[in-house]
């Protein structure tokens, strides 16, 4: 059977909140027996985003990492229900039941994604339910994918097989596949959550005055001396090497310009680091 | 059938018969109709009267006696009609009785005296309006979706919806996916590529919160007073702002408000009642504060609240000086860049602009996709910010952030290298501008001894010289965009202290650069994109139902569309909005005009009081906006705490800001209470077109969703019942419902040739085909820029504009872009303020205030907010509030936030957050900070517009809790010589808070 997959490229989000919003408008006020009780109008969040500046004034970048149910296929929060008060449908969709899960509070604790909030006035834990209310209707979106105005999130329908296809081809990956819980949220672009950069401007003095090394070529050693990427500086004799992994050890920058000479600076990296300006 | 009784009526006999019998028609109607619909019964039993239509001469009439909600009827005159509607001859009677109504007959014969209405207000008004129920009912419209539920259609400032209603109650609202019927969209080949736009309308997040904001607590569901307010014996104007208040019903607050007008006109003559609203509505032509409010005020005379040009401020003041551009405030007309910028332009330098924060204005996110796929195109990208905006953060590119308030430093740093490299357009310059040597002499420092080297600019703005150069050696080797300000025009450097300077020379740098040669136009993908210009649907500024021909666009097409009965304010005093405050406490002040006729309508400065005019003794308030959105606020909540404003009343739909000033609280009703009709973006008048910031014109029904909350009305219905109480209640809704105006208003597009009026109003919302590529809308500036007439589709500049032919050359005197500025040289060629051309003049508070800066070394700017729209989405419970970038909640209060760089926060001992204490001489606001790079050392972020105005001690002279950043902000204007917010340039400091109540 087809399973949904929500698909949320982390390049593409701008934080708009959009599918925040459209949550609260499907939930707030609204009960769906059988799959989501009213959700509380203040407080709560069934998606949280998560924002990461990287870098330091002024060159730096932002991502947003929306963080809903994971609508695991080894859902902790189902093994910590008791009563069947939390299912998975074959559709892939984890349900919460809202009059079974009443009480049971360490389903919210299970969570590892932090996707479940307790709602202190009825008593029961609740979440994304990918509005499964609305697919079950005919509804093609969830809200929040109807509402995202950048395709930032899309929701695919497909077997197991077009699944790890789609996987494959859009280089999608899950959000802390260490985890274990086999989620059926995938991300694509997640390094811009995850992984962090060295960058740098490069400059050069010349005629009394201070010239963008544009063209300048950067090479970045690992702590094992090898030499992982090569870049170029722009206009602005800025470069950029990212996809790192964080706290990953002392790595090595070293510029070449013709006619300016060398340099080499060390850097100890620990998040994400713009080392400044770089005079030749 | 029209035809038919037009033909037979041009008999004297027969048109008498005809007459006859319509009027039996008409009390068949009423009957099956009451029979028919229980509404209408229950209707029929509110009055007991005798209601006469009749000919002037008595010759023929009929009466209709409405008792117990029970209907007779006799043919003749009555000896004592409760009501009586008299038409001047059959003539009149038939064009208003026989469907379709003739509406320009009726309005010609109510403007001659030959149709009338005689009778108590309350009963002609009810008598009118149930002949319009009687017509509505049976009105199908919506969509079932199943399970009781209905689909409706309405329009927001943030885009297009679909509102889901069971059993009264909204449930839903969403972006509009267009269905297999609606319109296919245009497409674009450049590069190689096709680009489409998906077929659905975007919302922005103000509009996604509605039922949020329909359902708040915050709402104002009764007529409210003060506790300590007597109309009659003690005021206590001093308490406002800190007394509570109690319900009251309807007629005692109409009747108070309609007392008070009568009052203050009586014992003081024209122009004692002040009005105005923010510079935003609810959505809907109808419904807008530029046509039911002014229908309303112009018919009492008011003295009006003249706004200044706020989001353009530099761009009206400073660069339509240099290209005209009148029409659009001094910003540019974007017509076909999106399909040229796309197959033409190398590189984008946004600069100050943030449209995925602001959304241009209206747009909702209809320019996102367009930008991305810039980025799908490779082009390269510049962000010049002080704020690493969310434009950048989306798009990437090389960030640039200058000090804020330091204008056009960094520009004239530009030229510098344009000049001294060569890399400009010398032919273009040549033939197109005018006065380029004199400035080129002022850039070189051949006239003040300053060559403004990217050297000079560093101890302006800050950018390293290096990559000034590197910048402007990109931008003059490619064909560039200048996306200046979100929607071009605006942008948050246009309003400071140096916003003037910047904006001007924005201009230059592009008339150096070609303007409008392929690739090279201003704009960021926000307007421009290939949609139909020629079909007419009015915008919010053309006026509506106002009739006012002098103060709205509605004189160009609405109008002579829509005959309605015209309107006009016989005050001829006006007060600047952002001097509401010196008017009344200080008595007088002066302004300058917005004006979009003509570059030199901002010459004429108008004083207050105006001579023979009384001064302001009533202030009526549309919405409560201002303490969060004007500047130096402080100001405004002490000019409420005087007795020398005798009467406050507020219409408003939430109780929030100045409403809480009010001496009487009218609680006004949403646009989903409401009828009314609109489309996605127009505004028309001074942004015309501005539509074309959307990817579908839409045109829809503003479907009156659920009945309004409470005992609240919609604006219309408050002005109706006070017209009643002051005489012109048929010269204010000309006997038609909200209903009926939407009617009237579809009647007056172009829409009846392409959907019916039954089907519009069933699926609420049409879809504009678009052109073919033949029909696009040629490049704005291109015919200029290879001396061609202009081509584009807009009746601006004015044919009294051009110096040597009409459509030749800009609006300029000399038809050219000016580096040196006729106008300016005309008015004032000596102000140092404004000189004749572009200089770099340091802010009046800023780096260079040296005394002040040392004190409050922070420069803090404060752009149009991201989540809510000024006051829109903030507060009142909005879900906004819990959007963890608009405002954080410590200890249960949601604090509004403040972003500070790590190294200012760190020497403060301001940890991610904290509370702190936002202030200056001008006053004080408590903020949560957040810790960030976005912003350099020594600038601070936070947004206006806060809803909410929350004094830890006396209004006006204690901390603001809840966020009004503009109590900061300088109160006075960009340069002497106008009226304008220079918000940008405001100098503050930062301490923590820790004391949660009590600090002053």
């Amino acid at each position: 059977m087809k399973k949904w997959h929500l698909v949320i490229d982390v390049e593409k989000c701008e934080n708009c909140n959009n599918c925040f919003l459209a949550c609260k408008d499907e939930h707030v006020d609204n009960d769906w027996p059988g799959y989501a009780a009213p959700m509380p109008g203040q407080g709560q969040s069934w998606v949280n985003i998560h924002g990461k500046e990287r870098g330091e004034f002024p060159l730096i970048d932002v991502g947003y990492l929306p963080v809903p149910c994971m609508h695991c296929d080894n859902a902790p929060c189902m093994k910590a229900s008791n009563n069947g008060a939390v299912s998975k449908r074959p559709d892939g969709i984890v349900i919460i039941d809202p009059v079974k899960s009443r009480d049971q509070k360490n389903i919210v604790k299970a969570c590892p994604y932090d996707a479940i909030q307790w709602n202190e006035q009825l008593g029961i834990p609740q979440k994304c339910t990918l509005c499964a209310h609305l697919l079950d209707e005919g509804w093609l979106k969830t809200r929040c994918v109807q509402a995202c105005p950048t395709g930032a999130l899309s929701l695919r329908q497909a077997e197991e097989s077009e699944i790890s296809e789609i996987i494959q081809t859009e280089n999608l990956e899950a959000y802390r596949p260490d985890l274990k819980t086999s989620p059926r949220v995938y991300y694509k672009n997640l390094y811009r959550f995850t992984r962090c950069f060295i960058a740098g401007s490069i400059a050069v003095r010349s005629g009394g005055k201070e010239e963008c090394a544009d063209g300048a070529r950067v090479t970045l050693l690992n702590p094992g001396n090898e030499a992982i990427g090569e870049s170029v500086a722009d206009n602005f004799g800025d470069f950029k090497f990212d996809n790192l992994e964080e706290k990953s050890g002392a790595y090595t920058v070293r510029v070449v310009y013709p006619g300016y000479g060398t340099k080499t600076i060390e850097v100890d990296l620990t998040q994400s680091v713009y080392v400044g300006t770089i005079f030749l | 059938m029209k035809s038919i009784v037009n033909l037979l009526a041009k008999s004297e006999a027969f048109s008498k018969l005809i007459f006859s019998l319509v009027l039996l028609a008409m009390k068949m109607r009423i009957e099956s109709t009451a029979r028919k619909y229980p509404f209408f019964k229950t209707r029929l039993k509110e009055k007991t009267l005798t209601a006469q239509l009749k000919l002037k001469d008595n010759s023929a009439g009929r009466y209709f006696t409405i008792k117990d909600g029970d209907v007779t009827s006799g043919s003749g005159i009555h000896a004592s009609p409760d009501v009586t509607v008299i038409f001047g001859d059959t003539r009149v009677a038939l064009d208003m009785l026989v469907p379709p109504r003739d509406q320009l007959a009726m309005i010609n014969a109510m403007k001659s005296f030959h149709l009338g209405l005689e009778g108590p207000e309350e009963l002609t008004s009810w008598w009118m309006e149930t002949l319009s129920l009687m017509l509505f009912a049976g009105t199908k419209y919506g969509t079932d979706v199943g399970k009781g539920v209905t689909r409706y259609t309405s329009n927001t400032n943030g885009g297009p919806v679909f509102v889901y209603v069971k059993d009264g109650k909204i449930i839903r609202i969403t972006p509009i996916d267009f269905d297999d019927k609606d319109a296919q969209p245009w497409t674009i080949r450049a590069r190689g590529k096709t680009f489409t736009p998906p077929r659905r309308t975007t919302i922005s997040p103000y509009t996604l919160v509605f039922k949020s904001m329909i359902y708040s607590p915050d709402r104002i569901l009764y007529p409210m007073k003060r506790v300590d307010f007597d109309p009659n014996g003690k005021r206590n104007c001093e308490n406002r702002g800190t007394s509570n208040y109690v319900r009251i019903g309807w007629e005692e607050a109409l009747d108070t408000v309609a007392n008070e007008i009568k009052r203050v006109k009586k014992t003081y003559g024209p122009g004692a009642i002040l009005n105005g609203s923010g510079s935003h509505h609810l959505w809907g032509v109808l419904g807008y504060w530029l046509s039911a409010r002014l229908r309303f005020f112009n018919n009492i005379g008011f003295t009006p609240i003249a706004h200044n040009p706020d989001s353009w401020e530099g761009w009206y003041w400073g660069a339509i000086h240099h290209w005209g551009q009148s029409m659009h405030l001094g910003a540019p007309e974007s017509y076909g860049t999106v399909e040229d910028c796309l197959k033409e332009c190398e590189m984008v330098v946004f600069w100050s602009s943030d449209p995925e924060a602001t959304s241009g204005v209206y747009g909702a996110f209809e320019g996102t996709i367009r930008r991305q796929w810039l980025k799908e195109l490779g082009i390269k990208m510049v962000h010049i910010d002080p704020f690493y905006n969310h434009t950048a953060a989306l798009l990437g590119g090389k960030w640039l952030a200058p000090r804020p308030a330091t204008g056009n430093a960094l520009p004239l740093a530009i030229a510098y290298v344009w000049i001294t490299e060569g890399l400009y357009d010398k032919e273009y310059v040549a033939q197109r501008t005018y006065g380029f040597d004199q400035w080129k002499e002022y850039i070189l420092g051949k006239e003040d001894g300053i060559p403004k080297t990217p050297e000079w600019q560093e101890a302006e703005a800050g950018i390293p010289s290096r990559e000034v150069r590197a910048l402007a050696r990109l931008w003059g080797t490619r064909k560039t965009y200048l996306a200046a300000g979100g929607l071009s025009g605006f942008g948050s450097a246009c309003r400071d202290a140096t916003g003037n300077e910047w904006a001007r020379s924005m201009v230059c740098l592009m008339a150096m650069q070609g303007l409008g040669k392929p690739g090279i136009n201003m704009g960021g993908m926000q307007q421009g994109t290939p949609i139909d210009t020629n079909f007419y649907f009015p915008g919010y500024a053309e006026g509506g139902l106002s009739g006012d021909l002098a103060g709205t666009a509605s004189a160009v097409n609405l109008y002579p569309r829509m005959p309605q009965l015209p309107t006009v304010n016989t005050v001829y005093q006006r007060v600047p909005r952002l001097r509401i405050p010196e008017a009344i406490l200080d008595g007088h002040t002066y302004g300058y005009p917005t004006d979009p006729k003509t570059i030199e309508g901002q010459f004429l400065r108008y004083n207050y009081p105006t001579p023979g005019h009384s001064p302001v003794k009533m202030y009526y308030k549309y919405g409560g906006s201002h303490i969060g959105t004007m500047c130096e606020t402080n100001r405004y909540a002490n000019m409420y705490r005087s007795d020398k404003l005798e009467f406050v009343a507020n219409q408003s739909i939430w109780f929030e800001g100045e409403a809480k000033f009010a001496d009487i609280i009218l609680p006004a009703c949403t646009s989903f209470e409401r009828w009314d009709i609109s489309e996605f973006a127009n505004c028309g008048g001074y942004i015309q077109h501005s539509f074309n910031q959307c990817n579908h014109r839409v045109a829809l029904i503003q479907h009156k969703c659920i009945e309004p909350l409470g005992e609240s009305k919609s604006d219309f219905q408050i002005f109706l019942e006070l017209a009643k109480r002051l005489g012109f209640s048929a010269m204010f809704s000309e006997g038609s419902t909200e209903f009926d105006w939407c009617k009237r208003l579809f009647d007056a597009t172009d829409l009846p040739k392409a959907i019916t009026w039954e089907e519009f109003l069933k699926k609420g919302y049409y879809v504009l085909p678009a052109p073919t590529e033949e029909l696009r809308a040629p490049v704005s500036f291109r015919a200029f820029a290879e001396d061609r007439l202009k081509d584009t589709p807009e009746i601006a500049p004015l044919p009294a504009d051009y110096s040597e032919q009409v459509f030749k050359g800009l609006q300029t005197q000399s038809g050219k872009i000016e580096f040196v500025c006729s106008s300016l040289k005309r008015f004032d060629p000596d102000d140092p303020e404004r000189p004749v051309m572009t200089k770099y003049i340091p802010a009046w508070e800023g780096h260079h205030t040296t005394e002040l800066y040392q004190k409050y070394p922070l420069q803090m700017i404060t752009p149009h907010p991201r989540y809510s729209f000024h006051t829109m989405g903030d507060g009142k419970r909005s879900w906004i509030n819990d959007i963890k970038d608009h405002r954080i909640l410590i200890d249960g209060y949601y604090y509004w936030i403040v972003r500070i760089n790590a190294r200012d926060a760190n020497a403060r001992g301001i940890k991610e957050n904290d509370l702190v204490k936002v202030f200056n001489d001008r006053g004080a606001v408590i903020c949560a900070a957040q810790i960030t790079e976005r912003v350099g050392p020594g600038t601070v972020h936070s947004y206006e517009g806060s809803a909410v105005y929350d004094p830890v001690g006396e209004p006006g002279k204690s901390a603001d809790r809840a966020g009004c950043m503009n109590i900061l902000t300088p109160g006075r204007s960009i340069i002497e010589k106008s009226h304008s917010i220079a918000a940008n340039s405001c100098l503050v400091q930062i301490e923590p808070w820790t004391d949660s109540r009590g600090v002053k």
